[in-house]
This record gives C-alpha cells, sequence and structure tokens, in this order.
C-alpha cells in the first residue's frame, strides 16, 4: 500500500470552531447514513428528507411546531447539563418533570389559586409550584446522596417510576374524568399565553401554538450559563466536578451542593412538567411526557455541557420529535437520534486524535 | 554493537505559546545512566515524552540503535525497547502486582495462571533486586514499592531503555538509596537508563553523563559527569550562579498560634496514625517536622487544615480548628502545600486563573457578591505568575498543560501570598528547580519574618535544617522530642527519626 493513515494523539490544542463542525458534520453523516438505509430497504429518501424538512421547518405554523416540541427539551437539557456539570447523574428529569407538572396542577385541581383571580397570579403559582415539586423530587435523592453516600443513578432512576405512578394515582383515582386517565381540561385561566391568542390583533398568529414556556426555556438557559460561567456558585460546581477532592482542600461544602445542585436540576425539569400542561396538554393525564427526560439526558451529552448548545439540540431533536408524530408507525426518526448520537459520540474521537494521510515509507533494514 | 542505543536529532516540539523542545539533539549510550537536567518548564518530560511515542515531534528524527524509527503511539516505542515511569504512577490500586503487571498485555489472553506468572515476576526481580511481593495488592504497597512494580512492568515488556521521570521527588531517603543501587546494577546488565532529577546531589552520585535543557534548548550535551561540580551544573541550568544557601535571620517568636493537645488520628485504612501528638508553633516561628513520610505526617497536615477527623484539640490564635469544615481554618488564615499536587492540589481541567483563586474566590475583589469578577481574578492570576515566575502561554492556560515544577509553584503562589497566619506546608520545594527552590524558601522565610507561623513537614534535611527554628522528630505517629535546628543536633534527629525519644 502506498499510502497509510495514521492516528495520532493531540499535542495541539483543538481549534475553537472544530467541536462544533465535527457535531455538525456527525449530524450531516446520520441524515446520509440513514438515507443510504432508506434506499437500500426501498425507500425514497430524498422525498423522506424533503417531507421531514416540510413538516418541520417548511413554515411558520410547523417550526412553531418544533419549537413547542423543543421547549420542554432545552428545559430537562438544562436539568441535566447543570448536574452533569458537576458529574452528578441525574437521571431522574423524566420523573421530576411528573412531579413538577402535578405540582403545578394543584393549583388548578384542589384549586389552591381560585380560577377567578388574575391570569397572571395563577400561573405565577403554577410556575413556582412546578419548580418546587422538581426540585423536592430531586432532593431526595440528593439527601440520600449527601447524607448516606447512595449512588444518585439508581436513586434519580427508581423515582422516575414513583413520579409516574403516583402521577397515575391522582389522574385514575381522584381526578378522573369520567374514567379516562385524565383530569377535565383547566380552565383558560391557568393556560399560559399562546401567539394564536394574538390572533385577532395580528392575523399572521392564527393557528400558532407557540406558547410562554419557550421564553421561560431561554431564559432559564441565560440563567444557567451565568451560573455556570460568571457566578461564585458555578465555580464551586465546576471545582466540584474536575476535581472534588480539592474543593474540599479549598473548602467548598460538597454535601450541601449535591442537594443544591440537584434540586436546581430537578426545578428546571419540574418547570418543563409545568410549561408543558399548561402551554400544551391543558389538563393533567398519563403520558404527557414521550421520554423527554431520557431525550434530555442526551440533549444535554451532545451539547457538550453549554447551556446555548442545549437550545439548538433541543430544536434539532424537537423536530425528530415533530417528524416522528407525521412519518408514524415507521419509526424512522428514533432511527436518526440513535445514528445522530452514536455519531456525535464517535467524532469525539477527531477531538482528541489527529488522523493523516502518509506515504508509507520503506523502513531501511 | 552500535555506539549509540538512542540518538535524538533536532527534536523540535511546539505547543500553543511555547516552543517545548527548540531542536534538541540527544544521545543515550548502552549500558549508561545519563541525567537529563533543566529547569522547571525547561522541556525535560515532553522530550522524554516524544523518546516514549507519547507526542510526536513536529520535526526531528529518533534513532535507536542507529535505525530510524517513527513512533506514532506507546505501543510503538514499547516495540523498540523503550519504557518510561511516569511521575504519577498508573497503577490499578485493587489489584495485585502481577495483575498489573501484566494488565494490557496480548498475552495471556483467556485464562490466567496466576501463580506461573508471579514465578517469572519473581525471577526478573531477582534479576534486578526490585523485591515486591507479586500477590500483595497496590494500595497496600508503599510508595517505593509502587515504583518498583512500575519498573517491573517495563522490565517484562522487554524494555532496554528506560526513562525515569524525577523518580526520587516522590521517594524517602532510604527508598532512594535503593532505587540508586537498582539503577546501577541494570545499567551494569547492559540496560540503559535516562534519570531525570532536580536534585543535584543524587544526579552527580550515579550519572555517567548529562544533558542539560534551557528554555527548551541543550546548554550542554552528553558531558560526561566526572569532574563537573554542583555549582557548575546549577550555573548551566539556570544560566547564573545560585546561592545553595538561604540567609536565616534569628528568630523571635511571638505568641502561640498553633497548639495540638493530645491529638490522636486514624488514617485511610483505619490504623492509628498519629498518637496523642502536642505541639506548639508560634508566630515568627518555623517547626520542621522530620521523618520517614509514612510516620503520620501527612495526618498531620490533614488534622490541623481540617481534612480529616481526629480526637484531641487543636488550636490557631486560640479558635478550634480540630473536627471543622476546612472552611474554618482557611478563614483563620491557615494556607496549606499539600502532598500531592495533583490530586489535591490543584483542578486540571480549570486555568491557571481558577486554580489561583481556590481559595479567595469568596473575597472582595474576586467575590463580589453572589458572581465572581474575573478580570480581578484574572489581574490577580496574572501578578502570581509573575511574581514567582510561573512558566505559561498565559493565565487561561490549563493547570494540566504546566510543567510538574509550574504546577506546584501554582499552589505554592495561592498559599504564599495569602498572607497566612500559619502554613502547613508538606514538601514545598517537591519538584522544583535549585534556582525556584532559592525563591521559595527565601519566600518562606520571609512569611516567618512577617509574623507567619509554619509547620515545615519536609523529608529533605537539607531543607528542614536550611529552613527550621525548631525541628521535631516524628516517628510511627509519634513525636519523639524537639531540637534547635541546628547541626550539633543532627544526631538527636536521626535518633528520633529511628524510634528513640529525646528529652529536651
Ligand atoms: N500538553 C501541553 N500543552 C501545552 N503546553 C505544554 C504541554 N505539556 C507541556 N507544555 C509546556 O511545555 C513546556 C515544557 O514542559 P515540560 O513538562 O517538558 O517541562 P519540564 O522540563 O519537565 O519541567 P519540570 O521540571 O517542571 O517538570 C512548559 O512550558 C509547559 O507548560
Ligand atoms: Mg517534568
Amino acid at each position: 500500500m502506498p499510502f497509510r493513515i495514521i492516528v495520532e494523539k493531540r499535542v495541539e490544542d483543538v481549534p475553537k470552531w472544530l467541536p462544533a463542525a465535527t457535531s455538525l458534520g456527525a449530524v450531516v453523516l446520520a441524515f446520509l447514513i440513514c438515507g443510504v438505509i432508506l434506499e437500500l430497504i426501498g425507500g425514497d429518501a430524498l422525498r423522506v428528507l424533503r417531507f421531514f424538512y416540510q413538516a418541520t421547518f417548511g413554515s411558520w405554523g410547523v417550526f412553531s411546531d418544533t419549537l413547542v416540541k423543543a421547549t420542554p427539551l432545552i428545559l430537562v437539557g438544562l436539568a441535566c447539563t447543570v448536574a452533569f456539570r458537576m458529574r452528578l447523574w441525574n437521571i431522574g428529569a423524566e420523573g421530576q418533570f411528573y412531579v413538577g407538572a402535578f405540582a403545578a396542577s394543584l393549583v388548578v385541581l384542589v384549586p389552591l389559586v381560585s380560577p377567578d383571580r388574575p391570569k397572571v397570579v395563577i400561573l405565577t403559582a403554577m410556575l413556582v409550584m412546578g419548580l418546587i415539586g422538581g426540585a423536592v423530587w430531586a432532593f431526595i435523592p440528593g439527601l440520600l446522596k449527601a447524607r448516606y453516600q447512595v449512588n444518585e443513578i439508581i436513586t434519580t432512576l427508581m423515582l422516575n417510576y414513583v413520579a409516574i405512578l403516583w402521577n397515575n394515582y391522582w389522574i385514575f383515582g381522584k381526578w378522573s374524568e369520567g374514567g379516562f386517565q385524565m383530569t377535565p381540561t383547566f380552565a383558560r385561566s391557568s393556560w399560559l399565553p399562546r401567539l394564536a391568542d394574538y390572533a385577532r390583533e395580528i392575523p399572521a398568529f392564527a393557528g400558532i401554538t407557540l406558547h410562554l414556556g419557550v421564553v421561560f426555556a431561554i431564559i432559564a438557559a441565560a440563567i444557567v450559563w451565568w451560573v455556570l460561567y460568571r457566578s461564585r456558585w458555578g465555580y464551586e460546581i465546576n471545582l466540584i466536578g474536575d476535581n472534588p477532592q480539592a474543593a474540599r482542600y479549598a473548602g467548598i461544602n460538597i454535601s450541601r451542593n449535591i442537594i443544591l445542585v440537584l434540586m436546581f436540576s430537578g426545578a428546571l425539569a419540574g418547570l418543563a412538567g409545568m410549561s408543558e400542561i399548561s402551554g400544551v396538554v391543558h389538563r393533567l393525564q398519563e403520558r404527557i411526557s414521550p421520554g423527554y427526560g431520557f431525550t434530555g439526558i442526551i440533549v444535554a451529552w451532545l451539547a457538550k455541557l453549554n447551556p446555548f448548545a442545549v437550545i439548538l439540540v433541543s430544536i434539532l431533536f424537537g423536530a425528530l420529535i415533530l417528524a416522528g408524530r407525521e412519518i408514524q408507525p415507521s419509526g424512522l426518526p428514533q432511527l436518526l437520534q440513535g445514528i445522530i448520537l452514536f455519531m456525535v459520540i464517535s467524532s469525539d474521537v477527531l477531538l482528541r486524535y489527529k488522523i493523516r494521510l502518509e506515504r508509507a515509507v520503506v523502513s531501511k533494514p | 554493537m552500535s555506539e549509540y542505543a538512542v540518538e535524538m536529532c533536532d527534536i523540535v516540539i511546539r505547543f500553543p505559546g511555547v516552543l517545548a523542545n527548540d531542536h534538541v539533539n540527544f544521545t543515550l549510550k548502552p549500558g549508561e545512566i545519563h541525567a537529563l537536567l533543566g529547569e522547571n518548564g525547561a522541556g525535560k518530560s515532553t522530550l522524554m515524552n516524544v523518546l516514549a511515542g507519547l507526542y510526536q515531534p513536529t520535526s526531528g528524527q529518533i534513532k535507536i540503535n542507529d535505525q530510524v524509527v517513527q513512533f506514532h503511539s506507546p505501543k510503538d516505542a514499547i516495540a523498540q525497547g523503550i519504557g518510561m515511569v511516569h511521575q504519577h504512577f498508573m497503577l490499578v490500586p485493587s489489584q495485585t502486582v502481577t495483575e498489573n503487571i501484566l494488565l494490557g498485555l496480548e498475552r495471556p489472553r483467556f485464562f490466567l495462571n496466576l501463580p506461573q506468572f508471579d514465578q517469572q515476576i519473581l525471577a526478573l526481580q531477582e534479576q534486578f533486586g526490585l523485591r515486591v511481593d507479586p500477590k500483595a495488592k497496590i494500595w497496600q504497597l508503599s510508595v517505593g514499592e509502587q515504583q518498583r512494580v512500575e519498573i517491573l512492568k517495563t522490565l517484562y515488556r522487554g524494555a532496554n531503555i528506560l526513562i525515569m521521570d524525577e523518580p526520587t521527588a516522590v521517594l524517602a531517603p532510604k527508598e532512594i538509596t535503593e532505587l540508586m543501587k537498582t539503577l546501577r546494577q541494570m545499567a551494569n546488565q547492559g540496560k540503559s537508563i535516562i534519570f531525570i532529577s532536580h536534585k543535584l546531589h543524587e544526579v552527580m552520585a550515579i550519572a555517567d553523563r548529562v544533558t542539560v535543557l534551557r528554555k527548551g534548548r541543550v546548554t550542554a550535551a552528553g558531558q560526561p559527569m566526572a569532574g563537573l561540580t554542583r555549582a557548575e551544573l546549577a550555573q548551566m541550568m539556570v544560566g547564573r550562579k545560585v546561592v545553595f544557601t538561604v540567609e536565616k535571620r534569628p528568630h523571635d517568636p511571638g505568641e502561640v498560634v498553633l497548639r495540638l493537645q493530645n491529638v490522636s488520628a486514624e488514617n485511610d485504612k483505619g490504623l492509628p496514625a498519629l498518637k496523642n501528638v502536642s505541639l506548639e508553633i508560634r508566630s515568627g516561628e518555623i517547626l520542621g517536622i522530620a521523618g520517614v513520610s509514612g510516620n503520620g505526617q501527612s495526618e498531620l497536615a490533614q488534622v490541623i487544615t481540617g481534612l480529616r477527623p481526629c480526637q484531641g484539640l487543636i488550636t490557631v490564635n486560640g479558635q478550634p480548628v480540630s473536627n471543622r469544615p476546612p472552611i474554618e481554618a482557611i478563614r483563620l488564615g491557615v494556607s496549606h502545600i499539600p502532598e500531592d499536587r495533583t490530586k489535591v492540589g490543584t483542578a486540571p481541567n480549570l486555568s491557571i486563573t481558577e486554580n489561583s483563586i481556590m481559595k479567595n474566590y469568596r473575597d472582595d475583589p474576586i467575590g463580589d457578591g453572589w458572581r465572581i469578577n474575573f478580570n480581578n481574578a484574572r489581574t490577580y492570576a496574572r501578578n502570581l505568575k509573575e511574581k514567582y515566575a510561573i512558566l505559561a502561554p498565559g493565565v487561561r492556560t490549563l493547570a494540566r498543560k504546566l510543567s510538574g515544577g509550574n504546577l506546584q509553584k501554582v499552589i505554592l503562589a495561592r498559599e504564599i501570598s495569602a498572607h497566612p497566619r500559619l502554613i502547613v506546608a508538606v514538601q514545598p520545594t517537591r519538584g522544583l528547580d535549585v534556582g525556584a527552590i532559592e525563591s521559595i524558601q527565601t519566600l518562606l522565610l520571609e512569611q516567618r519574618d512577617e509574623g507567619a507561623a509554619i509547620l515545615l513537614i519536609s523529608e529533605e534535611l537539607e531543607e528542614l535544617m536550611a529552613l527550621s527554628d525548631r525541628i521535631a522528630g516524628m516517628f510511627s505517629g509519634m513525636i519523639m522530642g524537639t531540637v534547635p535546628a541546628q547541626l550539633r543536633y543532627l544526631d538527636e534527629i536521626g535518633l528520633m527519626m529511628t524510634g528513640t525519644l529525646i528529652d529536651q
């Protein structure tokens, strides 16, 4: 062979643009691979791609739907980002999402606030309850880890099931509407404002379902960024994440931070639950989340734990979920999701190694 | 046989902002011990990492036994018989010596007939005088024994060329003597050894030839060791005359700063490590702790700084600090130069700035309410970098990219510049070059003259004598006595270190 492929460990710094470029390349490649698979099984890849585009970014209407799907993903993605920065493996965002949704519903269902009060009051109450609900649910594994060194992966995972069953109990047993596994629709005063609500003033908004939750998500991303990159607390989180022993030596209370960071993470996931029931579903029901909490883990990872990248990755995954609904039951988007994840994780190799093509030298005897 | 076992010609290695090796030539003869000297950040570890296949040079050529080779990974280097013992060991603590030695090898593939391999390894030990129980688990071994395992690992892989990067920095004096004997024995059997160290007396005792690097360039290429003096070596390294004795003014102790009353503590394995230790250090005074490492010195430093629970009472300026969170000692003005600079003292993936504010990020002007004023933090770090001559492209450089000595300087800068009331210094000059040792020792004495109390834990008698006002001997977790730090008490110090109580 005249040429050899040589893989060497990188000595120099990775150029600033490279991580973004490889991630983008990985996504493109994943689409290509999916296309090849489609062609192989006799499909028309180009048509599917066109359809995918039409269904997700093709018009303001569908793009708004994409953003609506992206909203909960951004919030759970941020939830995971915060925890993962400290190497706390919170895989319980799903459960925290459910408990957040449940707590926010209490405002309407108990009701904690009368439906006749102004919308701002009701929504603020729901927002606060959503945050608290998620935070409380994450407090449990936090306390167990801080006090008794119980592995948070197991506790957060298990509490997901508890949260979902807890939710089911109430929607089946207490607030069921006519025996279905859902509560009655909430009063309009507890709905997050949508663009469509302003269609009378601005006709272009007619039918656009984008709701205030997306603003919550973007504000949350900005807050998380500030906390992680500018605040004292963020410095502590990064230090603990990089070297817990050095953090302890620097006088940082690690137990307290385990609890606080998990609660912050849980609050973000709980907010996602609140935004979902108040902005989209308008009632508490079974399966309010098609696994957002788990997708959030992937989102955070693909975004390399950068809060703003979380927004972009979430929009891509929002589009995949949306297209999934349209192309059902082919399962193509899940395939694509899997391949993207696989490609992005493998592309990390490019960041750590350098690949060269070299003319093979015949070594002297 | 070829004249040279290794020839490195015109090696250039460029890191962002640093030319770590600037056209370096290096030769190693078969069967010789070759010392590689140079200031902190001169490029010694980098050059050796090139030889071990970890880094690929920007340009340059490597010849092994007159044959041009190209290494793309450490595997290629191992195949050419090159083995490197890094300063930070890469062993699996929960596995046995034999298992660690076999780790990562192609063979045995499926079935591990451990007793058979134990035998092979014992034979290898016999040949080179590297004694360590093959069935022992790594965590049970002392640092010196772990190092022997690392050496055995390279020998088992067939190494003929052995690179040792600052092997003696972590060893006790007795272990150093043993290592020297082993190295000599290996050289006599035809192995070629490259030996990096900052301790010139060791280098003079063992090396046949010496190569000196300064700022990435060779200033002395393979000079025969015979005939060179310590002062000449030092001058070649730092480019100026080095005074080996720092000036110590007569001390004038003030009130008691640190007081330990009957303090006992356990080590990580749950065994007693400190037994009824009582001592006092006054303001403006340096108390040296002499002792072979592993006799409770690490634990002593940890109980004072709140990192380890204990029985008994420890006070700083009259305030109790024992069994309190570390932050309380920090607030009382206790600085701590920890024993392990990478595991405890720094965070590898954070910048120099973030590493230098570890103790004062809460305080004005760096801490500002809930936020950190990173502009002020960077200015602060830049000043430290300047004052302590930390060699790095900038303060945004990540800690893991610093050379060993420069990382140590980051810790020293952070801990000394905080104007502490008490400094707990464990091996503060470990890994520093002769020039840096001189300036750090001067800085420590300055702190003492300004009224700080200093607890100096060191295994180097020379350093203890140079800095301390009083010296306490430590043995098996007990203080065996305290004597003034004067040459006429050397015998007593030796006795205390080996377990004899001295009354003073
Ligand atoms: N991976 C890296 N990335 C960037 N710069 C590096 C890297 N490794 C080393 N350097 C830089 O190269 C220079 C030489 O470092 P090297 O570790 O070889 O020094 P050294 O001679 O071993 O010093 P010491 O005695 O302190 O261990 C230093 O300025 C260091 O900061
Ligand atoms: Mg080095």
